[in-house]
């Protein structure tokens, strides 16, 4: 933020006004509530596709034996993939001092949420009867039975559970300053309430900001290992049946890094289309996107990686199921997933080793855009394409995904969507105390 | 944010701004409560417009001799904290505390159902730690997470939605781009005009007096 002209006193003045005008003042009202309606009609499918559901059971999807997963756990796996770049960017590039982050990290949070709570709603709209999700839980029932706490599907629930937590505390305990920021810009009263209460009277105390510092610290150095906890345990979902393409001690690495290449495709997405929409063109610069690409470009490298070891695994090992299933992924039915997987994640993604494309805003989303598709197609490749051809030939079925999961699908992204915009519209989407600390630092060194 | 290893000033300033490491106030001066209404005020305010001066500014003050302050600032200001000598680890201690209590209620939820329901399944081991290991893990996680964060906000106590400084008509800018150190009334050596002058020598951009909020009627 350093070469910002301008005496710093007013440039944080400058900073101040500029991110806690946007919830005040919103600038672009018109565009919003567009996207907006767009979200809530999105959202009116998923309450008709989960009504459906729970009116008729899963029996309106079209998995079955032997592919009893489908779109609902791709797609689970899937948007909880996309929200563990939220939780890297914040924490990890806390952790290492990289600032740049600052830029970023608000709304890359908020994305990890809605995200989460997308994905932390498909294992529980698959179960049959959602409405005994929390038969997961142990709790002291009249069954006296207990959950089985050596499944992964436990599992899952235990670590869903606890990053949903974690990323809210996080979250927020980051958002508070801004919102006393918020709060004494208020002027209308109904918005001095709610920022007022948000704010929890925050008033910017050294002996605050101490513990606040130690807390949110720790918090970020916990969140790292928990992201890669998370999406292992997901990944031992697979890894730990015995299907031939899934059994394979690269998962767990796969899954996290694919989790944050999608994440960090979707992060690079919404920077561009906040500062786009926002005019936040000075606090989200090229920079951020050249370095957001960057990160694309490494995690997607490391991704590619993955796809080479699993193949290479396959072949070294030459057990003849696994090599049907490799098979099955490059010529089968559904080879077009491999493919399209292959090919949206890894062939545009190239054009990111040139800064010029990096640094400009409509390249760089269609890139990304890209990567996201692809990244579906590749969760959707290895569910379907390991257990469509059962180990008996007389269970082999294909599975085609039913209007109702499709309709499930889109109603998700307005699941996603519809708060999100509300995020963008009542909260301060950008870190502007860390972006002001940065900013006096800066300005000492250069004294010194 | 500031570097990792906040807690090792640089000393990359040749202007010794900061007490010498090692003489922090002792710990419960360090720790205590601000002023309670029975003072006759709060304490007085001095506003700053550089985070630099805040800093001096508290080192000033307690080389005058004063003890009982606190600063504000939009932002963690470097320095402020080892200027006040305050040194409060129970956050850190907290979530080390929460995570022994997750890890423990994890591993031993699941040991106690096992045992008290037990199902063989193939033969396999009744208690399999490394599959217990994963919620263990995640319990751990929560409640160190849950702990440092609920702890914080206590030690804080936060939330408290109205307190004596929000009546300065400046101090909204706390939160924007002015510093603010407040020297409290039950300071030993506070005394409203001495004090009302020291901080005016400090050239700040005002000073305020800030009096105890009213009790609800």
């Amino acid at each position: 933020m350093s070469d910002v002209a301008g005496p710093s006193r007013d440039r944080f003045a400058a900073v101040t006004e500029e991110v806690t005008s946007i919830p005040l003042r919103y600038p672009e009202p018109r565009g919003w509530w567009i996207l907006f309606a767009f979200a809530l009609l999105l959202l009116m499918v998923f309450v008709v596709s989960a009504g459906a559901l729970l009116r008729y059971g899963v029996g309106m999807w079209g998995n079955n034996i032997p592919v009893n997963w489908g779109l609902a756990i791709s797609n689970y796996i899937w948007f909880l993939g996309i929200g563990h770049a939220g939780t890297l960017i914040s924490a990890m590039l806390l952790l290492l001092g990289a600032h740049w982050r600052n830029a970023l990290n608000r709304f890359a949070e908020a994305m990890t949420l809605f995200a989460v709570v997308c994905a932390g709603l498909y294992p529980i709209l698959h179960l049959g009867r959602p409405w005994l999700f929390y038969w997961m839980a142990p709790y002291p029932s009249t069954m006296t039975v207990w959950p089985q706490f050596k499944s992964p599907l436990t599992w899952d629930f235990f670590a869903v559970l606890t990053y949903l937590t974690v990323s809210v505390l996080f979250w927020y305990i980051g958002i508070v300053p801004d919102l006393a920021a918020t709060r004494d810009r208020a002027r209308t009263r109904r918005q001095q309430v709610f920022y007022g209460l948000a704010a929890l009277g925050w008033r910017g105390s050294a002996r605050h900001w101490a513990r606040w510092g130690q807390a949110y610290r720790l918090t970020a150095a916990i969140a790292v290992p928990l992201v890669v906890s998370v999406h292992s345990e997901i990944s031992l979902l697979f890894a730990a049946g015995p299907i031939p393409g899934w059994s394979s001690t690269v998962f767990p690495p796969y899954f996290v890094l694919g989790a944050a290449f999608s994440g960090f495709a979707v992060v690079a997405m919404i920077a561009v289309v906040l500062r786009h929409a926002l005019g936040l063109q000075d606090l989200v610069r090229e920079r951020h996107l050249d370095l957001l690409g960057i990160f694309l470009l490494a995690t997607g490298l490391m991704t590619a990686y993955g796809y080479w070891a699993e193949v290479f695994d396959v072949l070294y090992a030459g057990e003849k199921q696994e090599l049907g299933t490799l098979q099955d992924r490059l010529v089968g039915a559904y080879a077009w997933s491999y493919w399209g997987a292959v090919v949206a994640n890894f062939v545009p993604l190239q054009l990111l080793w040139f800064r010029s494309i990096r640094v400009r805003p409509l390249p760089l989303f269609l890139i990304a855009l890209s990567v996201t598709i692809g990244m579906w197609l590749e969760r959707y490749m290895l569910l379907v394409t390991s257990l469509y051809r059962d180990w008996l030939v007389s269970s082999w079925a294909e599975y085609h995904a039913s209007v109702w999961e499709w309709g499930l699908f889109a109603g998700m992204l307005g699941v996603f969507l519809a708060p999100f915009l509300l995020f963008v519209r009542f909260l301060p989407v950008i870190s502007s105390f860390e972006i002001k600390e940065v900013m006096a630092e800066d300005e000492e060194e250069r004294h010194a | 944010m500031r570097k990792p290893a906040p807690r090792s000033p640089k000393p990359r300033n040749p202007k010794p701004r900061h007490p010498a490491p090692g003489k922090t106030m002792p710990r419960g001066e360090a720790t205590l409560r601000e002023p309670t209404p029975h003072t006759p005020v709060f304490g007085l305010m001095a506003e700053f417009s550089r985070p630099e001066t805040l800093v001096d500014a508290i080192a000033s003050a307690r080389k005058a001799g004063f003890r009982r302050m606190d600063a504000y600032s939009p932002f963690p200001v470097e320095g402020a904290q080892q200027a006040l000598g305050f040194e409060d680890n129970r956050v850190p201690w907290l979530t080390l505390a929460g995570g022994v209590f997750g890890a423990a209620l994890g591993y031993g939820m699941q040991v106690y159902t096992n045992a008290a329901y037990p199902i063989d399944i193939g033969g396999r081991p009744l208690f399999a730690t490394p599959a217990f290991m994963l919620i263990t893990f995640e319990l751990m996680v929560l409640f160190a997470v849950i702990f440092s964060i609920g702890g914080m906000l206590a030690l804080n106590r936060l939330p408290r939605l109205h307190h004596p400084v929000f009546d300065i008509e400046a101090f909204h800018l706390a939160s924007s781009d002015k510093f603010f150190l407040v020297i409290f009334g039950d300071d030993p050596k506070f005394d409203d005009g001495a004090t009302r002058r020291f901080l005016e020598g400090l050239e700040p951009v005002g000073v305020a007096l800030v009096r105890h909020t009213e009790a609800p009627e």
